[in-house]
């Protein structure tokens, strides 16, 4: 789509002279390097400033470590919670239609505008020592905020609509026939679910639990509210790295960081393949495009 | 009819009122424990109306901003090839998936005065970090999948036809850019620029790093809402948090509204 362009001769009415093209495409790669490339060339420039063996130190360092394990726990509990959230709401919203479903499609997508440290905020005031449930939880031995259960509940409300959204455009845009079918065949609703529907949709799934896992594991504003900051205990990597940063500990704040980079350039490229992957099925088959493949919107991308 | 409404249904809404609707329900309680008097009296305060004039000048700003350079990145993605197209047009989507503290430490150590950028434009008398260009530089960065993501479909439907149309009727290239192209694209860089404003209101990771934190200066409402919360100023908190949340709520009805003439505009003009 994109070649179409430089294809045409330059004195083509439709498209501008060439020096104007060149001066577009100059500005948008000057532009992206500056902001965006540069910027990541810094952290691992940063990370490894003083050499393999500190940033190897940096990273092995034990409450580096505990906060990859932290993170990766909470990662493992929220992403699952969405994963079944998911699953269950884009049945309801994505396959039937009814009064009221404009809003419960809207309230899934509201915690994208709601601010990180407002989703943190929240929860405070439900589990925090003067909260809603705080005291009685606390009566009972169970601690809320400032504890693990705090940071996967405030992950979990931020993450829980990209699993969800892309399940629910994919099942939209889906007939019911292959479902029909199988009923009518004699399958019970619980296998033609398993066999029918998850099998239609995994690309979509996978797109969205690739988008979540990134959110989850780089979550830093909401986690950050509600985790009490305890050096080994409570600390994500993203918490590890802002105090390692503030206590000028750079070389050791940007590797901590350099891994979260590593992760974000892993989503991107499975993001990508997944595309490429559905471009490619959409131009073979039928031309039924999925939720996985067409070129992300950017709404999708909060 | 397929089976299962009333279970998934039920689950949904049990799932959305606990996660989502109850925590909200406790946002509202808190802040409505003050009256309307002391409400706006903690808002009027000096530093909470900085802090919200800030997020809110430099949220529009950055989000202009990558209206200007998102367009620019979308036209020569959809309409151009040249060599490294792929790579910058996955870029793009980096602010997205790089985590916000990552994205913080990043631009603040690039753009510091001692930085790879920031030494070169420190000679110039010019300082990004630590001064209120830093925070506007720091959410451009964030806002800019949104505005790059919203623009690249609507151009690539542009329908050909009508600049081709444009051109042979004698109008110049710039003509047929401003009043066939520029009109189809005007909804799509509403709803980039509502996006990349709302998202902006709240940002906090990739801001906290490169602001400086200032109080009347380059402290930012998502901060102050953390500050209070340390201070066990629970109502105080929440009050700005309602504030935020309101303002980025209505950039986005507002827009949608804007979108919807817009396009009813445009598609009245085509026709």
């Amino acid at each position: 789509m994109s070649a179409q362009g430089s294809q045409r001769p330059s004195q083509s009415p439709i498209a501008e002279p060439a020096w104007v093209r060149r001066l577009l495409v100059g500005l948008t790669l000057v532009f992206l390097s500056l902001v965006v490339f540069v910027p990541l060339a810094a952290v691992f420039a940063e990370a490894f400033r003083k050499g393999p063996g500190a940033w190897w130190r940096a990273i092995s360092d034990g409450e580096t470590l505990s906060a990859v394990r932290l993170t990766l726990f909470v990662t493992a509990s929220a992403v699952p919670l969405n994963v079944a959230f998911g699953l269950v709401a884009a049945w309801a919203l994505g396959k039937f239609r009814f009064r009221g479903r404009g809003l419960l499609v809207a309230l899934v997508d509201l915690p994208l505008s709601i601010s990180p440290v407002v989703a943190g905020l929240v929860f405070v005031l439900l589990f925090g020592a003067r909260g809603w449930f705080g005291p009685a939880l606390r009566e009972h031995g169970i601690q809320v905020i400032f504890a693990t259960p705090g940071l996967v509940i405030a992950t979990v409300f931020v993450t829980f609509p990209y699993v969800a959204r892309e399940l629910i455009s994919h099942l939209e845009e889906q007939r019911t026939d292959a479902e029909q079918a199988a009923l009518s065949l004699g399958a019970t609703g619980w296998t033609t679910f398993w066999r029918v529907t998850l099998p239609s949709c995994k690309w979509a799934l996978l797109y969205g639990v690739i988008l979540c896992n990134a959110r989850a594991m780089g979550e830093f504003g909401a986690v950050s509210v509600v985790s009490g900051h305890v050096r080994g205990e409570t600390n994500t990597l993203p918490l590890q790295v802002e105090i390692l940063y503030n206590e000028y500990d750079f070389v050791a704040a940007f590797a901590a960081a350099s891994l979260l980079a590593l992760l974000a350039l892993v989503t991107l490229l499975a993001k990508t393949l997944l595309e490429a992957h559905e471009a490619r099925t959409a131009a073979r088959g039928s031309g039924s495009s999925g939720g996985a493949g067409r070129s992300p919107t950017a709404k999708e991308l909060r | 009819m397929l089976p299962g409404f009333g279970l998934t249904l039920g689950c949904t809404v049990t799932y959305l009122s606990l996660i989502l609707l109850l925590p909200l329900a406790a946002l509202c309680a808190q802040a409505a424990s003050l009256t309307w008097a002391q409400f706006v009296e903690t808002l009027a305060e000096p530093r909470v109306l900085a802090a919200l004039r800030l997020s809110l000048g430099a949220s529009a700003l950055a989000a202009a901003i990558d209206c200007v350079f998102g367009s620019i990145v979308a036209w020569t993605l959809v309409r151009y090839d040249f060599p490294g197209r792929r790579l910058a047009d996955a870029l793009v989507d980096l602010p997205f998936a790089l985590p916000t503290a990552v994205s913080g430490i990043a631009l603040t150590a690039v753009y510091a005065p001692n930085g790879w950028i920031g030494s070169l434009l420190a000679p110039l008398g010019w300082q990004v970090a630590f001064r209120p260009a830093g925070i506007v530089l720091a959410l451009a960065f964030i806002g800019l999948p949104f505005v790059v993501r919203t623009l690249q479909p609507a151009i690539a439907d542009l329908e050909r036809g009508l600049e081709e149309a444009a051109a042979s009727l004698g109008a110049s290239r710039t003509r047929t850019l401003v009043a066939v192209v520029a009109p189809g694209l005007l909804p799509a860089l509403l709803t980039g620029f509502a996006l990349a404003f709302a998202r902006a209101v709240g940002e906090y990771g990739s801001v906290v790093f490169i602001s400086g934190n200032m109080p009347l200066e380059t402290e930012i409402a998502a901060l102050l809402v953390v500050t209070k919360l340390e201070q066990y100023d629970y109502a105080g908190a929440s009050a700005i948090a309602v504030a935020m949340l309101v303002l980025s709520f209505a950039a986005l009805i507002l827009v949608h509204a804007a979108q919807r003439l817009a396009s009813r505009r445009a598609g009245s003009a085509v026709r």
